[in-house]
């Protein structure tokens, strides 16, 4: 049945089965492939975005259960990459195979918005549902708190909650 | 001990379409007298290409599942050519080793038989760059020099750009190579740098990348049930019912074969969707005619273990003088029977391979450890030639040896050329993953070791119940007549007995070393605590020990060595020593550190743990120190510090949490909350990596690091609690991650 999503910014209109878990609908009807498939039973976190702003593992939530909450991916927390966690990882070359670092990333993303200078501890209990398979943990931990400095350093450019739309959304 | 390789390299140059130099390159690797025969000779690719704008263009060769080669290879090529990284765009190639050489992803091999023929690759160019030029201002081509990917002439001021010569570059005569000159390392600029990620900027924005992120316009997705039970065959299954169902394209019965490394039977689902492939799978029932390894498990095998231990060895590996008078004359005598268990690898990208067969030609896009088996065992499987098969590699979500196999890309083919025509996507879930992974191999070993009055390691004894038919072992289920401290032991004995097994084993992250570590490093320890010695003392002192290299065998071959180097191993660990502040740390009671070492991949590596445990059980990992020597230089340390802290994360993993149990001929366990991989609240807040640099070539950093890790912390888990645990994972044994 039809779910209009705000996906990015940009409203759509889906046709799927009211179990189909937004991640699928993400990946192979939206055609956004940021959001990954590690566990499918969150367990990994690989599969990480925000509706309205709160972590979600899109893997274990069916598309009826969206509602009208905004559903913003890896692809639409910055127009260019320039979020802060994204220069952050970049600046700390954070990855090592990368599947994880989307749903690292989302996570990271949206403990920043709540907890502008987060402790070590705060980062492992917001950080503890992401796995990073090849334990580029170490790093992860330095750039949330690069990321943090540099949100108090500049002037916030991008609320979270008001994030540019990416590309064409194609149904 | 892998065969050294030699090579001589051929050059072929032809001009860009449009102009510029496109430096073809082509080896002839030559193996030395003991090693298997040379492949057949190889024909002409490019590396590099130069436009006319002066945009370079560098070809990775190998494949990329997070161990940074696409990031590490051009370097090597970008150095030697001299020009600015920043100007630098890699190029994925495709699968062709006639092409290409080796391309292949395993046993820390990349960077040591890569080393010199890429750095020839870029002198080579970089000569033909200034002859080219040279001649253009007719002056000698020693009068040049290069920057930047400029070549200038000092005395007059010209310069040209690569880009600018390039076309003229491509009609010369290669040089030959054994005349090149190549850099010393004092004039590397981009070779031990700081590089980062070449597709860092695609992962932190979530653009399309890996195997999984693949697409082809009218694609299907495709899922395929196997027997739980490893081999087992299709006897019938809901066929109609699930070709009913929503989406659903195909569905068929695949016979398959006895190999499992190319295609076991099953199910295959073909449908719109994976969201449909999928959930049409929920519905399916097969009855299976499970095979005669149905009845297996760990229990049984842990029995029968136990059983063969009370018995002679029913071969030995290696003997050295008389290890039963040296036990009984031993001052201190310790004894240990050590396990660890089958392990899966757990790649956070599940399988995934996408297959387009369309007149008589097949397409391959996979994220394959080894590509060159995944043709040849689609080749074989489906009765294609090579040469009707192309195959494209895709960034892999993690390898960790498990993409060494290609059933997963053989299964895909195969389903692909049953739909001629459309291609498919096939998707295994992670469920798939862990119930039909080619495990890290159990293994079971009864120590017995003696030290003399002076505590001195004089008696070593083991025998090793593994997995396999007679002499001959379970892939990756042996255990080397070389393996320290071999040799190092005047008495030493090493025997060996094998069980049967169904379930499927392979190379896993530094395998072999990734149990072997863990337990000879513990026993190690154990002999140290027996003689009353520093633990890291007593390693150095082994050591200092003249190496016993046996002859060689009858019939000629290498005999056991000698590899080995000691003197490299006691460098990292005086280094590790230093670092760590070994021995000169007051500890509070249930914090204390541990030490272990060990040789792989033609690395030395020591480490050393500290970490508390509280009265509950629960361990803290303050700190890891590991001392690294794969010689020099270190092609990206940026990199080679993520890989070390990376191995010490893992073998956390395989240590507390680790372990796939066999129960009626199956994997028990089925997904990451029954395998729980270390996490980010468990990881210690720092874990040093220390490079040695030693005057050797570089070798390989994706395995060694990890195996000494595996025994420092359990030698600093005893140290803390005076708890030997020789059975993983720890968990077993009550204890949890603080």
């Amino acid at each position: 049945m039809p779910y209009t999503l705000t996906v990015n910014g940009r409203a759509t209109t889906v046709d799927v089965p009211a179990e189909m878990p937004l991640l699928w609908v993400l990946r192979d009807v939206l055609n956004l492939k940021g959001t990954k498939f590690g566990c499918g039973m969150a367990q990994c976190g690989a599969c990480t975005v925000h509706l309205d702003g709160e972590p979600t593992r899109s893997c274990i939530t069916p598309i009826a259960a969206v509602g009208g909450r905004k559903v913003t991916t890896i692809e639409g927390l910055s127009a260019d990459a320039t979020h802060p966690v994204q220069q952050a990882w970049l600046a700390n070359d954070v990855p090592q195979c990368g599947y994880c670092q989307a749903g690292q990333i989302m996570s990271a993303a949206a403990l920043l918005a709540k907890t502008p200078a987060p402790t070590d501890a705060d980062i492992d209990a917001a950080m503890s549902g992401n796995l990073c398979r090849c334990g580029t943990y170490l790093r992860i931990r330095k750039a949330i708190h690069d990321a943090a400095a540099m949100r108090s350093n500049v002037a916030r450019r991008t609320a979270d909650a008001e994030l540019t739309p990416t590309g064409v959304i194609s149904v | 001990m892998q065969a050294q390789m030699n090579r001589r390299g051929f050059l072929q140059v032809s001009t860009l379409a449009g102009g510029g130099l496109l430096l073809g390159f082509y080896f002839r690797p030559t193996l030395d007298a003991q090693g298997p025969p040379a492949p057949a000779p190889l024909s002409p690719n490019a590396f590099i290409r130069i436009t006319p704008e002066n945009r370079v263009f560098i070809m990775a060769k190998n494949p990329e599942v997070g161990q940074g080669v696409r990031t590490s290879m051009p370097m090597i090529i970008a150095d030697e050519l001299d020009v600015d990284w920043s100007a630098v765009q890699y190029e994925q190639a495709d699968v062709d080793q006639a092409k290409y050489g080796q391309q292949f992803a395993g046993g820390s091999t990349g960077t040591p038989t890569n080393w010199t023929p890429l750095r020839q690759v870029g002198a080579a160019a970089r000569q033909m760059l200034i002859a080219a030029a040279a001649a253009t201002w007719a002056v000698p081509d020693a009068e040049c020099t290069t920057a930047s990917g400029t070549v200038r002439h000092a005395s007059s001021g010209r310069t040209l750009t690569y880009g600018a010569v390039a076309t003229k570059a491509a009609a010369l005569t290669p040089p030959d190579f054994a005349t090149l000159k190549l850099k010393d390392k004092t004039d590397y600029h981009i070779i031990g740098t700081r590089v980062h990620g070449v597709d860092n900027a695609k992962i932190v924005s979530g653009q399309p990348l890996f195997a999984i992120d693949f697409m082809v316009p009218g694609m299907l997705s495709a899922v395929y049930q196997k027997c739980p039970v490893f081999g087992g065959k299709v006897v019938s299954a809901n066929l109609d019912a699930i070709k009913a169902l929503p989406g659903v394209r195909h569905v068929f019965v695949v016979e398959g074969g006895s190999d499992l490394t190319t295609l076991a039977g099953g199910v295959a689902i073909v449908a719109d969707t994976f969201y449909q492939a999928k959930t049409a799978r929920e519905k399916l029932q097969v009855t299976w005619d499970e095979g005669p390894t149905a009845s297996q498990s760990s229990e049984g095998f842990a029995a029968e273990a136990a059983r063969l231990s009370t018995q002679a060895p029913a071969q030995w590996t290696r003997r050295d003088g008389d290890v039963d008078a040296a036990l009984a004359s031993a001052a201190h005598v310790a004894e240990g029977a050590y396990m660890y268990p089958f392990i899966s690898h757990a790649q956070l990208e599940p399988e995934v391979c996408t297959a387009k067969f369309e007149n008589g030609k097949l397409e391959i896009w996979a994220p394959s450890q080894t590509p060159g088996n995944a043709l040849q065992g689609v080749s074989r499987t489906l009765g294609i030639q090579q040469s009707d098969i192309t195959m494209h590699q895709l960034r892999g979500g993690g390898g960790f040896g498990r993409r060494l196999t290609n059933d997963y890309i053989v299964e895909a083919a195969w389903i692909a050329k049953v739909v001629a025509g459309t291609p498919i996507k096939l998707q295994w879930t992670r469920e798939d993953d862990m119930a039909h992974d080619f495990y890290r191999p159990q293994g079971f070993h009864y120590f017995k070791g003696g030290v003399d009055a002076s505590g001195a390691l004089v008696a070593w004894r083991n025998h090793f119940v593994t997995y396999g038919n007679g002499p001959q072992t379970a892939p990756f289920a042996n255990y080397g007549a070389a393996e320290f401290p071999a040799g190092f032991v005047p008495n030493y004995a090493l025997g060996q007995s094998t069980m049967p097994l169904g379930v499927p084993t392979g190379a896993m992250r530094a395998p072999g070393s990734n149990g072997l570590a863990f337990v000879i490093q513990s026993f190690i320890d154990e002999l140290a605590h027996a003689a009353s010695k520093d633990p890291l003392q007593f390693r150095i002192d082994l050591l200092n020990v003249p190496m016993i290299t046996p002859p060689a065998p009858p019939g000629g071959g290498r005999g056991f060595g000698p590899v080995f180097n000691a003197e490299r191993m006691r460098g990292v660990l005086e280094l590790v020593r230093e670092k760590s502040a070994w021995g000169k740390t007051t500890m509070t009671k249930g914090r204390a550190m541990g030490v272990a070492c060990h040789f792989s991949h033609q690395g030395y590596f020591a480490a050393v743990a500290d970490l508390s445990v509280s009265a509950d059980k629960a361990i803290t990992v303050h700190k890891v120190w590991v001392a690294c020597d794969l010689g020099s230089p270190v092609i990206n340390p940026l990199n080679a510090e993520n890989q070390v802290q990376g191995s010490v994360i893992e073998a956390m993993s395989h240590l507390m949490n680790w372990e796939i149990t066999i129960d009626r001929g199956r994997a028990v366990q089925t997904n990451f909350h029954q395998y729980q991989p270390t996490r980010i609240q468990q990881a210690p807040p720092v874990i040093e990596a220390h490079f040695r640099e030693t005057n050797n070539p570089p070798t390989g950093l994706g395995e060694p690091a990890l195996p000494p890790v595996l025994g420092a912390i359990v030698n600093a888990l005893f140290s803390a609690t005076s708890d030997r645990v020789r059975t993983l994972p720890l968990a077993k044994s009550g204890y949890t991650w603080g």
